[in-house]
């Protein structure tokens, strides 16, 4: 059996609320059966929009919507099917948690012992059984957050559409809420749609990740080809940390360009860049800049330390290099043997490879 | 183990327990000073007030005062036979000081209240007093009872012994259209004089539907408010409270320019043909004016803690319930609708409460068919000087609103009440 590769597909989608600025613009994107796809961006780029339209709480001006090859924008939310997990859960603080999980079943008319069998299913997924006959308000909140997700995949729906529900809970429960999510996905191979602003979570969760700004999907690809080979540098900018030098290309060869700095030149990764002359801006990941490099690395400059920070696991180093005060180095704490002082000029070289070329910002 | 627990005790060595009333101390007492005025404004114009008028309402001590002695005699008599001579004799002592202080005929006037025919019987006696036409050497029960066939009739001494006790239910009953009779039974008035029990009944079927009117006017109005965008629920929320900036008696007087028969809104009706120009409805001086201008001024009073406790419902809950297959009906009466149940009970039991009291719109619009208790009330302050009588009825509106509270408490839950 294959897996349908269009289950979800946004097509020429546009978005406006007041009929002057586009939220998003001409949205083409394709979601397979059983992929955890994140939606990320910053506020405002248009993701929480497109999760919306899914969902049917808001029409698409332009375009249609597909779900299983069926256009969806005249079928209004409660017959789509689709569950949603929101930010700040939604659960009915009025009704127990068995009600709630409940609920999807009895407006489908479901039997009651199966309604029954069901509830439990949903809740010992979540590990949270036996606590049926609680109030929403007498949960934590990663209870809460746990019976939102069992509510939402309770019924069966082919699409679970997440919108920031990890938000509001701290950084441990995070993360493990992260993994709690990621290996039921994985038990019951549902598709879900998550929105986030949160890169780590994205990086940790899905399958595919959608970088949103300004309305248009930046880059759409797996965590580590995001990470590790940005398309541009907005995406280079939001997913992790990054040193950029903007100059000007002065020589161009098939997989290596000359970049002229302000004071200084480096070689680079064109990626789009394409001709002499071209602006550009070049981005590199702190851990590919490595300090007195032992191998043979085909940029190497001399920087100053402006600053040193200690962050348990590693050392960041912040350099003084080629006129960028913020040159950032991560430095694993189980090299002991440098001397990382205020003041101090070290060696620092990466490769043309890790040093991507990108357009202007 | 120890039976006591061990004291914790301070680095001091001071019980922690004292150590920290000792520091709490300043704070209590700070906070009492800062209520103790609102105390005390309360103490002197609420509670004060209704402990008078509950005194008031049942107090009957100006007799007990009057006729001291011939009650203390009394105390012996069993009330079937005409009583004794000693009872006579007291009676006499008592209405001679009384003739003196020429209180004789508030005597008369309050046992005139309690049975017909006193104030003749009093009067001849008065005057029998006044030529010192008794004898006190004599039988003074027989010279009285010559004074007038009626002393020598025995309900007319049970009627005075009624009278004995500091205290009176006379006047709630009265309220009620009942009244003690002679054998000490509760009675009803005859049926042309019932009017208290008809304007308890209006006052609760007005007040009841008022409620049910703003109830059913404000829901919407209250959820647009909480949904709409602000630029919007503001303009909206002003157009709400505009009734609060006016006064109660302007808003009342132009309701009757508008609903009187030859009113705007009569001019309308007959203008687009709804009714004949001589055949004007009347829309005031009765129910309708009365609903109508009450629903319009009590209208905040239900949309404003709809308002509040619908604003705190996050619009992802019916999104939530739309999202997990409810149709929006469903999403409503499952979802929203039981969350703003505390709104609903807050508002229903303001408005209730206040249109239960309501004074003047009633008396200015409702007509002889639509006024309520309260007109009845303001008519035995002002018009009867009957203040025992208002203090009874105005205890028994505050006790049937304390008894509604009562029963929502039991329904509902007051912990469910939610004013903002």
């Amino acid at each position: 059996m294959s897996k349908n590769t269009e289950f979800v597909k946004f097509d020429k989608v546009d978005k406006s609320y007041d009929g002057k600025v586009l939220v998003v613009k001409d949205l083409n994107l394709n979601i397979s059966e059983g992929e955890f796809i994140t939606m990320l961006g910053p506020s405002g780029s248009g993701k929480t929009t497109c999760l919306m339209m899914l969902a049917g709480f808001e029409t698409p001006t332009n375009g249609e919507i597909y779900l299983d090859s069926n256009p969806i924008s005249n079928i209004p939310p409660h017959k789509r099917g689709i569950g949603m997990v929101f930010q700040n859960y939604a659960l009915f603080p009025h009704m127990t948690v068995y009600e709630n999980l409940a609920f999807p079943l009895r407006v489908r008319k479901v039997q009651k012992d199966e309604i029954d069998k069901k509830v439990d299913k949903a809740l010992s997924m979540v590990s949270l059984s036996g606590f049926e006959s609680r109030m929403p308000a007498q949960l934590s909140g990663g209870q809460q957050q746990r019976v939102a997700v069992a509510r939402a995949l309770v019924f069966d729906p082919a699409v679970v559409l997440m919108d920031e529900p990890l938000g509001a809970l701290d950084k441990n429960l995070r993360e493990s809420m992260q993994y709690e999510i990621k290996h039921i996905h994985e038990n019951i191979g549902v598709t879900v749609v998550y929105v986030t602003h949160d890169q780590g979570e994205a990086l940790t969760m899905s399958n595919r990740i959608a970088v949103f700004n300004d309305g248009k999907v930046q880059q759409l690809s797996s965590p580590d080809k995001l990470y590790e080979e940005p398309v541009n540098s907005f995406v280079a900018e939001f997913i992790g940390e990054n040193n950029t030098f903007g100059g000007e290309v002065t020589d161009i060869s098939k997989n290596v360009c000359k970049v002229k700095l302000q004071n200084g030149e480096i070689l680079a990764n064109p990626i789009s860049v394409s001709s002499k002359g071209d602006k550009t801006t070049v981005s590199i990941r702190p851990e590919r800049a490595l300090i007195n490099p032992k191998d043979k690395m085909d940029n190497n400059q001399t920087g100053k330390i402006e600053e040193v920070i200690y962050h348990g696991d590693h050392t960041r180093v912040r350099l003084d290099l080629l006129g960028n005060k913020e040159f950032i180095l991560k430095v694993p704490n189980s090299s002991n043997e440098l001397d990382l002082k205020l003041g101090n000029e070290i060696k620092v070289g990466w490769n043309s490879q890790d040093a991507r070329a990108l357009d202007p910002k | 183990m120890s039976s006591e627990t061990k004291q914790i005790l301070t680095t001091d060595g001071i019980p922690l327990e004292i150590s920290l009333k000792k520091a709490e101390r300043k704070n209590k007492i700070k906070a009492f000073l800062l209520v103790a005025p609102l105390l005390l404004f309360l103490i002197i114009t609420y509670i004060f007030p209704i402990g008078e008028m509950f005194t008031r309402s049942i107090d009957d001590k100006m007799i007990t005062n009057m006729l001291p002695k011939t009650f203390k005699s009394m105390e012996t008599w069993d009330g079937k036979e005409l009583p004794s001579e000693d009872v006579f004799a007291s009676f006499l002592s008592d209405f001679k000081i009384l003739v003196e202080k020429k209180e004789h005929g508030k005597l008369a006037q309050r046992l005139n209240k309690e049975k017909n025919g006193f104030n003749t019987i009093t009067k001849k006696l008065f005057r029998q007093v006044k030529r010192n036409k008794i004898d006190e050497t004599q039988s003074i029960k027989e010279q009285i009872m010559k004074v007038h066939k009626r002393w020598r009739n025995v309900e007319y001494w049970q009627a005075i012994k009624r009278t004995a006790p500091p205290y009176t239910s006379a006047k709630y009953l009265k309220a009620m259209d009942m009244y003690l009779n002679e054998d000490n039974k509760i009675t009803q008035v005859s049926e042309d004089r019932r009017i208290h029990r008809i304007l308890w009944l209006r006052t609760v079927e007005v007040a009841f539907f008022v409620t049910v009117f703003c109830f059913l006017m404000g829901y919407p109005i209250a959820h647009l408010l909480a949904t709409l965008p602000m630029k919007y629920s503001n303009l909206l929320m002003i157009c709400v409270l505009l009734p609060f900036w006016t006064s109660l008696l302007v808003r009342t007087a132009s309701w009757m320019i508008l609903l009187q028969q030859q009113g705007v809104v009569n001019d309308f009706f007959v203008m687009i043909g709804l009714v004949a120009d001589d055949n004007r409805p009347e829309m005031m001086y009765n129910k309708v004016g009365t609903y109508v201008a009450m629903t319009q001024i009590l209208l905040p009073f239900m949309v404003l803690p709809l308002y509040s406790v619908m604003k705190t419902i996050s619009p992802s809950l019916m999104r939530a319930g739309k999202s997990l297959g409810g149709t929006p009906f469903v999403a409503f009466w499952k979802v929203y609708f039981p969350l703003t149940i505390p709104g609903i009970g807050a508002g229903c039991l303001l408005v209730f409460i206040l249109a239960i009291g309501y004074y003047i719109t009633p008396a200015l619009v409702g007509g002889a068919s639509g006024t309520l208790i309260s007109n009845q009330i303001a008519y035995h302050m002002k018009t009867t000087l009957d203040w025992s009588f208002a203090s009874a009825m105005g205890l028994m509106l505050l006790g049937g609103v304390l008894v509604i509270y009562w029963l929502y408490n039991k329904l509902v839950g007051v912990d469910n009440i939610k004013l903002g």
